[in-house]
């Protein structure tokens, strides 16, 4: 698909559009130049008859344009032994006359012009001469549709979909979201599950395309697949759980707000391009690539909607707390994504407490019943705090250590409590266990972060999987570029 | 044709071949079984029966676990059984 660059013959070159009121202020000039020793060849972008007092080739395909990153017309070069030595954009006297070394040239005209854009940069056909001129690494084996299909049906019912429509990916949309990241294309990221096929930077940014991110959305979505195809995270095993659990991404750093990513009012929830299309992106990669689909390698009992996309970013701004990241040993203003093996959240509802004291009470009540009152450390948990609650631990002055340790010690518990058969339940933990005291979590299993809407006393659990050598460990990873 | 829109493939590409099932064997007798506990709670009552079974039938019985019933087999494991085994049958239960 890639063409052979033009060479730009020697002499001036100039790059003009008739629907640039510069290029036709500058038609006398170029009579001027035409005239003199140094051959002059013009381009014109759009009417092959312009300028009418000139010889002109028409740049039809804008391939001398592209190549020679023509970004405003009118644009004069100089070529001496099929080399550019200099060039100026727009009517600027001074330069003119000084790259033709004519002092004269265009006394008449004002010192200044702006020019234009140049069509070759034109947002409607860029992406176009991108996958026409680019001589890019992209091999992806290529799918056509006929014209009777509908392509969303027939992206569909190939199964490359979660069940939502998908943007349909074209070579000119994938090379656009190719150029949110500076990875090569057919660099390998990671391997993924469950079929452990090599996942390159294309097939991510294919996916991409079809979940509605932005190309700067990508180096966050390809953090988020290093962080989850690894046996730390086992993506593998969290497909294949009858739990109700997915990854879900929480992410840390300046870029979450250079890319407009929510961590405020409904910031798990709908609305948010960045937040919900670089989860979907994660999943539908897994899905696509890995080929982890529902009902074969995924075999989730009820699964939750998450699944689909569950993706925020921390409000590192208003926290009272030290972040999620830079408490996993992230160094403060690197961007860094952590994945966690959940399932959709529930909320925590004080609206009475004003100690830090009465509020962790409440929070520890809540966190007891992740997946079953009498079990205790095999799950993780998530513990999202809002602005409303987060103000009575800033007011107080606890810390991030200071309310985890105080939520460990208030969630001790007698083992005779806990043991299969107590209270009535047969659920429970292993009999040996009747004599100890537990905590409900393991040391590290509380993911404390901080977001939400500035109103409301709520604050929202997520809980995990099975945790460590067995299940899935919470991974963090600095996002590239 | 006039055909429609173009896109480049979303997938791993694999086209697996199709795998062909073995043939059944008339009778066990004289086989070796490979059974494989996946490490699920009582696994082991149920592999257990089937083992007698197996071995009132004239098979020879060869036993192996998974580390964790959450991840895929380690390739050694898998290695392992189909070098030594000519059939086996995987546990799951709960």
């Amino acid at each position: 698909m890639s063409s052979v660059p033009p060479v730009l013959p020697d002499g001036f070159v100039v790059i003009v559009k008739r629907e640039c009121a510069t290029c036709q202020m500058v038609e006398p000039v170029l009579q001027a130049i035409e005239k003199g020793a140094t051959p002059l060849t013009v381009y014109t972008q759009d009417d092959p008859t312009f300028p009418a007092s000139v010889s002109a080739i028409h740049d039809s395909d804008l391939a001398v344009s592209w190549h020679n990153d023509i970004d405003t017309v009118p644009t004069l070069i100089k070529v001496v032994n099929g080399k550019e030595v200099e060039r100026t954009f727009g009517w600027l006297a001074s330069d003119w006359q000084r790259i033709t070394d004519m002092p004269l040239l265009g006394a008449d005209l004002p010192a200044m012009r702006p020019g234009c854009g140049s069509m070759s940069v034109d947002p409607d056909i860029v992406d176009k001469l991108r996958a026409k001129f680019t001589d890019s690494p992209v091999i992806a084996r290529t799918v056509e549709f006929s014209e009777a299909e509908d392509e969303f049906e027939a992206m569909y019912a190939r199964g490359w979909t979660d069940g939502f429509p998908v943007i349909p990916p074209t070579r000119e949309r994938v090379l656009r979201m190719l150029t949110g990241t500076t990875r090569h294309p057919q660099d390998v990221i990671a391997i993924a599950p469950p079929d452990l096929v090599e996942l390159t930077v294309e097939k991510i940014a294919i996916n991409a395309v079809m979940a509605g991110c932005l190309p700067e959305y990508m180096p966050w979505v390809i953090a988020a697949l290093e962080a989850v195809c690894n046996d730390e995270f086992n993506m593998h095993g969290v497909l294949a759980t009858t739990m109700p659990v997915g990854p879900v991404i929480i992410c840390n750093g300046p870029g979450t707000r250079a890319i407009g990513m929510n961590s405020g009012i409904n910031a798990f929830g709908q609305g948010n391009r960045a937040n919900n299309t670089i989860g979907r992106a994660v999943q539908l990669t897994i899905r696509n690539v890995g080929g982890g689909r529902p009902g074969e390698v995924d075999r989730a009992t009820h699964g939750n909607p998450g699944k689909i996309s569950f993706c925020f970013a921390e409000d590192e701004v208003g926290s009272p707390f030290t972040s999620l990241a830079t408490e996993r040993g992230v160094p403060l203003g690197q961007n860094a994504v952590t994945v966690f093996a959940g399932e959709g959240p529930r909320c925590v509802v004080d609206q009475l407490a004003r100690t830090p004291e009465e509020l962790t009470n409440s929070f520890v009540a809540c966190l007891q019943t992740v997946h079953h009152p009498k079990l205790v450390i095999g799950f993780d948990a998530i513990l999202t705090i809002s602005p409303d609650h987060g103000r009575v631990y800033a007011e107080a002055g606890w810390s991030r250590e200071k309310l985890i340790a105080e939520l460990t010690e208030r969630s001790l518990t007698p083992g005779a409590e806990l043991v299969r058969g107590a209270q009535e339940m047969a659920e429970g933990i292993p009999p040996h266990l009747r004599d100890a005291t537990l905590p409900k979590f393991r040391a590290g299993g509380i993911l404390l972060t901080y977001a939400g809407g500035g109103a409301g006393l709520f604050s929202s659990i997520v809980a995990g999987w099975a945790n460590g050598a067995i299940g899935s460990d919470p991974v963090t990873r600095v996002v590239g570029s | 044709m006039a055909s429609g829109i173009t896109i480049l493939d979303p997938t791993n590409e694999s086209k697996p071949a199709t795998r062909q099932v073995l043939e059944r064997p008339a009778s066990v007798k004289g086989l070796t079984v490979g059974l494989l506990d996946i490490s699920k709670p009582r696994g082991n009552v149920f592999l257990n029966r089937i083992e007698e079974l197996l071995t009132e039938r004239g098979a020879k019985v060869l036993r192996y676990s998974k580390p964790t019933f959450t991840k895929p087999a380690p390739v050694d494991l898998r290695q392992e059984i189909a070098t030594q085994c000519n059939l086996v049958i995987e546990a799951l239960a709960d």
